[in-house]
């Protein structure tokens, strides 16, 4: 296998991301940078309080103030759809779950803070915002349900009068299971039971959301500059579902983004809002979100309350598992909202081991909060948490080696059945840790603890296993589980005259790097240099109908149609090189940008090629049409399944409660890689966000009146870069997918899915090893908390 | 936020005058006052901008061997300049990040008066007077309470005078979101005793730990303070810690600035 660096040029080199030329140069062209002649401003007049009948909201004196051009309430929306949900999730007695309408604006009563009531279009924002403090809002306050846990108890005060309670769904996967499971655990050896938390968390990229609408009279076409993951999938939702705007008359562009992570996935009020005020207006109309509403509109991640158990037998082989989940859904289901804590946390609860059998209950619940939805991971993280934090507190309780343990257990034949309704292609997860402990230097940990001993700090290791499913997928499947959208993606290759390539792809480039990555992939398939290569990507008038970036599908699923489409271009440029040649097309063949007749030194460059297809004097033009473009689509047979194994090391300061990461080493599967300096970037990033959720971030209500606690920076901890150590991460275990052409898997939510158990695995080790036995302290572990154990152990 | 005046002067006097204004303000770095007005939490007609008084400027050492900084002087030239309190350049050098500091001032800070705030930690330990445009406060007088100083409306901080102790050192444990203090202790040792100001703690605001303060001057080490403790019902108790951990941290983080001192 090659090392990083070897490989110079295409597949597996690490050449640098041209795209950060023009974001570390202040060149980026954000959605805030759109400016549009004539545009007005909106302000979004939002609920101070957590829910409340709305009485009225009188907007007399606030129209008349200066600059305004027109105010909206809810009533302007009473025609208009709701905001869709994009998965039906079915429950466990065969009912469709319960699904509140979204209104764009609240209308006859508030859900959560934050909730927009009225929105205020004038000359310029300040003016906006002056009006919307002159509007008269009447609420009569009701009851906040916030607490799971009070939100499911009989005659609890409900989010939706319309709904039967606040219970969603209540989901049990495999259903068929839950008796042979209940057997095992009356049969087991040993079981071990964990109460745990997911913590709720703001997603915080560094961009916040904006919003765009334009509208041509003349034409009657809608534009929607919006900070979004998946043009195509606004387009779909908010023309189809909420507004009733054909596809032909509407264009949804997502310029540069500045982080997703999840949250810009979800068609939101505001895009509906500024798409429709720009034709009632009849002028652009902006909004750009404040990191205060950010906070108290972005749809917030996670929020799971658990209790995990594991049976083992008496040779501490694990023979069952169950899960009864709180998945917190807020107030209204975000557009992918139900499928986070079913399908995919449901689905990957067999972790990377062959517990034969398992059972997985949810039950979502509508608070009074924000809506909660997909977060980098979405699902994957809450059952890899769950699985191996209790793996990790069986093995203590047993006085198991947790490497060992974790071994034992470990799937090693593939492709391999979970009893969860997936199938893993391949994998080696021995592999993964044998690399593991190798980078994390395990061998000399007794040494470092004990040098930590002697500064009076107490040392832990923390390992953890985990695997995720990216590109999920195929569409009947998903259709079949309650997917409302189809999960493939698109790809248009076309070559120019002179043999420069531009690539249109479905995926959405937020940060990931697809502009330097995509290209390496075409330039390895033809033979021509990176640069010749172009990705087009965010605007739905310029690009197939693909489906967007996340779940960490861009390269799995649209690299695959553009590797599609890119067979196709070649075939029929083998057919223009065959008759240039005068050969038969099956007789050429094409390395490093030469077409050439096997066997003979006869060959035609790629650029000749292309300018006969553009410029066809000598051409077969009653065979093949002239031009060189061809789009695939490609739609996965199965999921992808990275993973990987991870360490933690820290030191825990036992007369404050600080936990300091002092190493952090990652092995991960991720398949055959295309440029390994993007990937190591992208499990950096995961590993900051899962260390920011296992140390310093959670997001937290008041239980009693739904205001949120943590509103802003001063108070919601996001991780910096002096929180984090060095890592070491290696990705040169690779199975390589056996399904898509490039054999690869998906990297981008690894590092966020893999790192918290080990991290939070790892202070319980130091706890004990200061001789506290803690057996478990939820995330986020501030000093305050560890504190709190150490004291109560 | 919602539109004011800005006003520039180039003189204390001018200040004041300009400060006895209908609904004017003191504005230092803006560090404080400046986020508070964008979310319109708060307005002001006019604001006066301190951040041009040649003579709120600066750092030097009064007749007295006191340090004496200007009341506009921010936090990154005092980090810079007051070489000869180390303790005290530390202390500045750790407030907020880069930008903070190249704006935030010391006379904005001590009219503040957050309750996690660094720098009256350093004025109460050290026994510092604060001089305003009207008169002289001793440190002892000025801090009531959080964000409630002795301040009269109008009046402003011109100049802080720093006693120099003969070691000092002011040891922060941040609050994990804001990186202020959730507990933040300044042990100053002066010839004739000790001085102990703890911030980020108590809901009344800085205070002094005089019972710690009486055993450090008898023994300046962190054994002294073996077996004091405060009590928690004073202390704040919030999202970052409760009450009986931050009563708690005042006895580790004043032992750690006691060895950081010595
Ligand atoms: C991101 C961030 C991090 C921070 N971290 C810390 C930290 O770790 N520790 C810490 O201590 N502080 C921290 N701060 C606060 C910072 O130190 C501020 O600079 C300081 O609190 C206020 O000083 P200012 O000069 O900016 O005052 P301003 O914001 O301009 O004014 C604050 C108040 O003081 C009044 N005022 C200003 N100057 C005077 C004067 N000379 N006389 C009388 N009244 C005056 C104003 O009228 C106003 O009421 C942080 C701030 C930010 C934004």
């Amino acid at each position: 296998m090659p090392k990083d660096g070897d490989i110079k040029s295409g597949i597996g080199a690490s050449s640098k991301r041209r795209e950060d030329v023009r974001f570390l140069t202040g060149n980026g062209n954000y959605t805030d940078d759109i400016n549009i002649r004539g545009q007005a401003y909106v302000f979004f007049l939002r609920s101070d309080v957590a829910h409340g009948t709305l009485n009225s909201v009188d907007t007399s004196a606030a129209s008349a103030m200066p600059g305004v051009v027109q105010i909206f309430t809810g009533a302007d929306f009473e025609a208009v759809g709701g905001i869709p949900c994009g998965w039906e999730v079915t429950d466990k007695h065969g009912q469709p779950m319960q699904e509140p309408k979204h209104p764009v604006l609240a209308h006859g009563k508030v859900r959560h803070v934050g909730e927009p009531i009225a929105a205020v279009v004038a000359d310029s924002l300040e003016q906006a915002r002056d009006a919307a403090e002159a509007i008269e809002v009447d609420i009569s306050e009701l009851p906040a349900v916030i607490n799971m846990k009070d939100a499911f108890k009989e005659g609890a005060t409900k989010v939706h009068d319309d709904l039967t309670s606040n219970l969603c769904y209540d989901w049990g996967f495999v259903e068929e299971n839950k008796g042979a499971v209940e057997e095992a655990f009356k049969n087991a050896h040993h079981v071990t039971t964990l109460d745990l938390v997911n913590n709720r968390l703001v997603a915080n990229p560094m961009e916040p959301r904006v919003a765009i609408g334009d509208y041509a009279r003349s034409d009657e076409q809608h534009t929607l500059y919006t900070t979004s993951q998946n043009p195509h999938v606004i387009r779909l939702l908010m023309g189809a579902f909420v507004l009733g705007i054909p596809e032909h008359k509407l264009r949804v562009v997502a310029p540069d983004v500045g982080g997703g992570f999840g949250t810009k996935i979800f068609h939101y009020q505001e895009e509906a809002f500024c798409t429709f005020a720009a034709k009632a207006c009849n002028r652009p109309v902006k909004w750009t979100s404040s990191r205060s509403e950010a906070f108290m509109s972005d749809a917030h991640g996670r929020d799971h309350v658990t209790t995990i158990q594991l049976a083992l037998d008496k040779d501490n082989n694990f023979t069952a598992l169950r899960t009864d989940t709180l998945a917190n859904m807020g107030a209204y289901l975000s557009t992918f909202a139900s499928s986070v804590p079913t399908w995919l946390h449901g689905t990957l609860m067999a972790g990377n081991y062959k517990t034969p059998l398992i059972y997985v209950n949810v039950k979502a619940m509508f608070t009074n909060t924000v809506p909660v939805d997909a977060y980098r991971g979405a699902g994957r993280p809450e059952a890899t948490y769950q699985i191996e934090r209790v793996i990790d507190m069986a093995a203590r309780e047993l006085g198991a080696d947790p490497v060992a343990l974790r071994r034992q257990n470990y799937v090693t034949e593939f492709p391999y059945a979970t009893p969860v309704a997936v199938e893993y292609d391949t994998g080696d997860y021995h592999s993964t840790m044998d690399k593991l402990e190798e980078i994390g230097d395990f061998s000399g940990f007794e040494a470092r603890r004990k040098e930590s001993e002697a500064k009076g700090k107490w040392r832990g290791l923390g390992i953890n296993n985990y695997i995720e499913a990216c590109g999920i997928a195929p569409s009947n499947l998903v259709g079949q589980l309650g997917a409302r959208a189809g999960l493939y993606d698109a790809a248009t290759v076309r070559v120019n005259a002179t043999g420069s390539i531009s690539v249109m792809v479905g995926a959405h480039s937020h940060g990931q790097g697809h502009e330097t990555a995509f290209p390496q992939v075409v330039a390895d398939m033809i033979g021509i240099d990176e640069s010749q290569i172009d990705i087009v990507h965010g605007d739905t008038s310029k690009i197939p109908f693909g489906m967007g970036t996340y779940g960490s599908r861009s390269l799995a699923v649209c690299g695959s149609a553009m590797v599609r489409a890119t067979e196709k271009i070649i075939a029929k440029a083998k057919k223009i090189a065959a008759h240039l040649l005068e050969a038969s097309d099956t007789d050429i063949e094409l390395k490093d940008g030469m077409f050439s007749v096997a066997g003979t030194d006869k060959s035609v460059a790629w650029g000749d090629v292309t300018l006969a297809a553009y410029v066809p004097h000598n051409y077969p033009l009653e065979d093949i049409e002239p031009g060189l473009e061809e789009t695939a689509f490609y739609d996965p047979s199965n999921f992808t399944y990275p993973a990987g194994a991870y360490a933690c090391e820290v030191e825990v300061d036992p007369d404050t409660g600080k936990v300091t990461i002092e190493r952090f080493a990652a092995a991960d599967d991720f398949g055959n890689v295309i440029n390994p300096m993007i990937v190591s970037g992208q499990v950096h990033g995961g590993i900051a966000q899962g260390v920011g959720q296992a140390l310093l971030e959670g997001c937290s209500y008041d239980q009693e009146s739904g205001q949120l606690l943590t509103g802003s920076y001063m108070d919601y901890a996001m991780p910096r870069a002096d929180d984090l150590p060095f890592y070491s991460v290696d990705h040169s275990c690779q199975t390589p997918c056996t399904h898509n052409p490039l054999g690869v898997k998906g990297c981008g939510e690894a590092g966020a899915i893999g790192s918290p158990p080990s991290v939070v695995n790892a202070v319980i080790d130091a706890l004990h090893s200061g001789g506290k036995k803690v057996a478990h302290i939820d995330m986020p572990l501030t000093p305050d908390r560890v504190w709190n154990a150490i004291n109560n152990a | 936020m919602y539109n004011f005046e800005f006003e520039k002067p180039s003189s204390i006097a001018d200040a004041v005058a300009a400060l006895g204004g209908d609904e004017a303000q003191a504005l230092g770095g803006g560090q404080t006052l400046i986020p508070t007005l964008k979310q319109r939490l708060a307005s002001r007609t006019t604001l006066i901008s301190l951040s041009n008084i040649p003579e709120m400027q600066g750092i030097c050492t009064g007749d007295d061997g006191a340090l004496c900084i200007g009341g506009a002087t921010t936090h990154g030239a005092v980090a810079s300049g007051a070489g000869a309190y180390p303790g005290l350049a530390a202390l500045a050098g750790h407030i907020g990040d880069p930008a903070v500091r190249n704006r935030g001032t010391i006379g904005g800070s001590l009219a503040n008066n957050d309750p996690s705030a660094c720098y009256p930690a350093a004025a109460l330990a050290s026994g510092a007077t604060l001089v305003t445009n009207t008169r002289e406060i001793a440190s002892d007088d000025y801090f009531l309470g959080m964000f409630e100083t002795a301040l009269e409306e109008g009046e402003i901080i011109t100049e802080v005078r720093f006693p120099i102790p003969e070691v000092s050192h002011y040891e922060k444990f941040v609050q994990p979101a804001s990186r202020f203090a959730l507990v933040g202790v300044m042990v100053a040792k002066f010839a004739d005793g000790v001085r102990v100001a703890i911030t980020g703690a108590s809901e009344e605001g800085v205070f002094r730990w005089t019972e710690v303060e009486a055993a450090l001057s008898a023994n300046f080490s962190p054994d002294a303070l073996d077996g004091l403790t405060l009590d928690a019902d004073n202390m704040i108790g919030d999202l970052h810690g409760s009450k009986e951990y931050r009563a708690h941290l005042c006895g580790v983080i004043a032992k750690r600035a006691v060895v950081k001192a010595a």
